[in-house]
């Protein structure tokens, strides 16, 4: 019998806060992360605006030696990851320690090095490549640094699935836990990619928005004028617990763990197919692992990026999947404030959803003013409302056709 | 003596270890935490500060502070 799986300990940071209660009070207040880059001189460039973690001293967590060699992403999954464990309460001994995993998710992982390194090696050649080259842009060491600072022995695993990295990491840490590998799992995602490299990269998909005078409500989704997405960084991690472990100590639960799908498009390296087949198949996956209805979902945390296709796509998607009940979803991307965090997106959007369904209130989407005719659902704009939300889905969806979808539930005992 | 002094600041700064701990007798990995990777890319910030090269089979040796003031002695000689 599959165990049950609940979540008890939350940590972000994130574009719109440095942890997680400023985060989710600004998110539901309809607040902004997005501004002109910062980081370096983007003047040049044809996007100038991102959802940067503001405020963010590396030396405020990490020793001089280790910020040195810690990726950005990296030191955004250990952050998280650290308040996450405080939050729990549970503290990891030599004893647990193998009943505990490390399970995150990374779209990129090191580009800004990469980017840095590749311009020395032309310059000046292999000799003055760091021997720390490798190992801070390999994209599971947010995964692995979280097991060595924090001491966790079971799995340790990365999952690499572009947008959907994040939320694909949760499902499999809910799964990990579910069939027993482990009892507790540090899960989530984080990313990074804030150079130019990342940028170029993206404008040349034209995917990014270039409202670059007016960052704030650059990220529109579902907007008439929405025009792509902007490209955010930090990470979100959680704690999942084996239900029964979660009772014996006494922790408290945000929600639990109902549910999670696959599927893959089968269509386009970058665009999903126009009738949002991939994500059907992935949602109706997610209801059939948590033996729900299409009814029994309250609210959606969207994959909502701000693409022209995508949130036409993703509404679609849900109309076919939910039928009339779609219209009493309340739907929102909180992506119009974080912008995309690209691998770390699914982190941050599980610790938003179980946050949702812990306090019972739908965050907006923000700069929603001019709804797409073909976007016509609840898309809870502008305001956050306090609502029931007995069920809560989170979506994501990545380059490469790849889908990832979880369910979560309010924490009942018995039920 | 400003071999020495220079020296004991790149190395301070390199395995962020406090600089009175950075005395001639100090192994790198004994007793100033470093690893075979941070040895590495303490040789390479050596090669920088002092603008010179130092070949792997020479680097292999230099286990101690004293081994590698004597070394960047040498051959800035």
């Amino acid at each position: 019998m599959k165990r049950r799986v609940v979540v008890t300990g939350v940590g972000l940071i994130s574009p719109v806060g440095n942890d997680a209660a400023t985060s989710w009070e600004a998110l539901c207040a309809g607040k902004s992360g997005i501004a002109p880059i910062s980081r370096y001189d983007a003047s040049g460039q044809g996007v100038r605006i991102a959802a940067e973690v503001k405020g963010y001293e590396p030396d405020d967590y990490f020793e001089t030696k280790e910020v040195r060699h810690l990726e950005l992403f990296v030191q955004y999954a250990l952050v998280a990851a650290r308040e996450a464990l405080r939050d729990s309460g549970f503290e990891i001994t030599p004893e647990n320690a193998a009943r505990v995993g490390s399970i995150v998710g990374c779209g990129m992982g090191g580009l800004p090095t990469i980017e840095k390194y590749i311009q020395i090696l032309h310059e000046r050649g292999e000799r003055r490549i760091t021997p720390f080259f490798i190992p801070m842009v390999i994209p599971n060491m947010g995964a692995g640094q979280i097991s060595i600072f924090y001491g966790t022995k079971g799995p340790n695993l990365s999952v690499t699935t572009a947008c959907a990295a994040g939320t694909h990491a949760v499902g499999e840490a809910f799964r990990s836990i579910s069939y027993g590998d482990c009892d507790l799992a540090l899960t989530g995602g984080s990313e990074s990619v804030i150079c130019p490299m990342g940028f170029g990269g993206f404008h040349a998909m034209k995917a990014l928005s270039t409202r670059n005078d007016d960052p704030a409500v650059a990220s529109r989704p579902f907007d008439r004028d929405r025009d792509g997405f902007v490209i955010g960084e930090g990470g979100g991690i959680l704690l999942l617990e084996e239900l029964e472990h979660a009772k014996r100590r006494g922790a408290k639960i945000y929600a639990e763990m109902a549910g999670y799908g696959l599927s893959g498009d089968a269509h386009h390296i970058a665009a999903p197919p126009e009738d949002g087949a991939g994500a059907i198949l992935c949602m109706q996956a997610a209801l059939a692992d948590a033996g729900l209805q299409p009814t029994d979902i309250d609210y959606v945390n969207a994959h909502g990026t701000s693409t022209p296709l995508n949130d036409v796509v993703e509404t679609r998607a849900l109309k076919a999947v939910f039928g009339e009940h779609a219209a009493r979803l309340a739907v929102s991307s909180t992506k119009s404030m974080t912008g995309h965090l690209l691998g770390g997106a699914g982190g941050v959007e599980a610790v938003v959803t179980a946050l949702s369904v812990k306090h019972q209130f739908a965050p907006p989407t923000a700069n929603l003013e001019n709804p797409d005719p073909e976007c016509d659902l609840d898309y809870v704009p502008g305001k956050g409302r306090a609502m029931p939300i007995r069920v809560a889905m989170s979506n994501s969806f990545g380059f490469g056709g790849t889908n990832a979808v979880i369910i979560m539930k309010r924490y009942e005992e018995g039920a | 003596m400003a071999v020495e002094q220079k020296l004991i600041d790149i190395i301070a700064e390199q395995l962020s270890v406090d600089k009175a701990k950075v005395v001639p007798g100090a192994s790198f990995i004994d007793d100033l935490g470093a690893d075979s990777l941070d040895l590495v890319e303490l040789i390479m910030a050596m090669e920088e500060a002092f603008d010179i090269e130092i070949a792997d089979e020479v680097a292999e040796k230099i286990v101690t502070v004293q081994d590698a003031i004597d070394h960047i002695k040498k051959i800035s000689e």
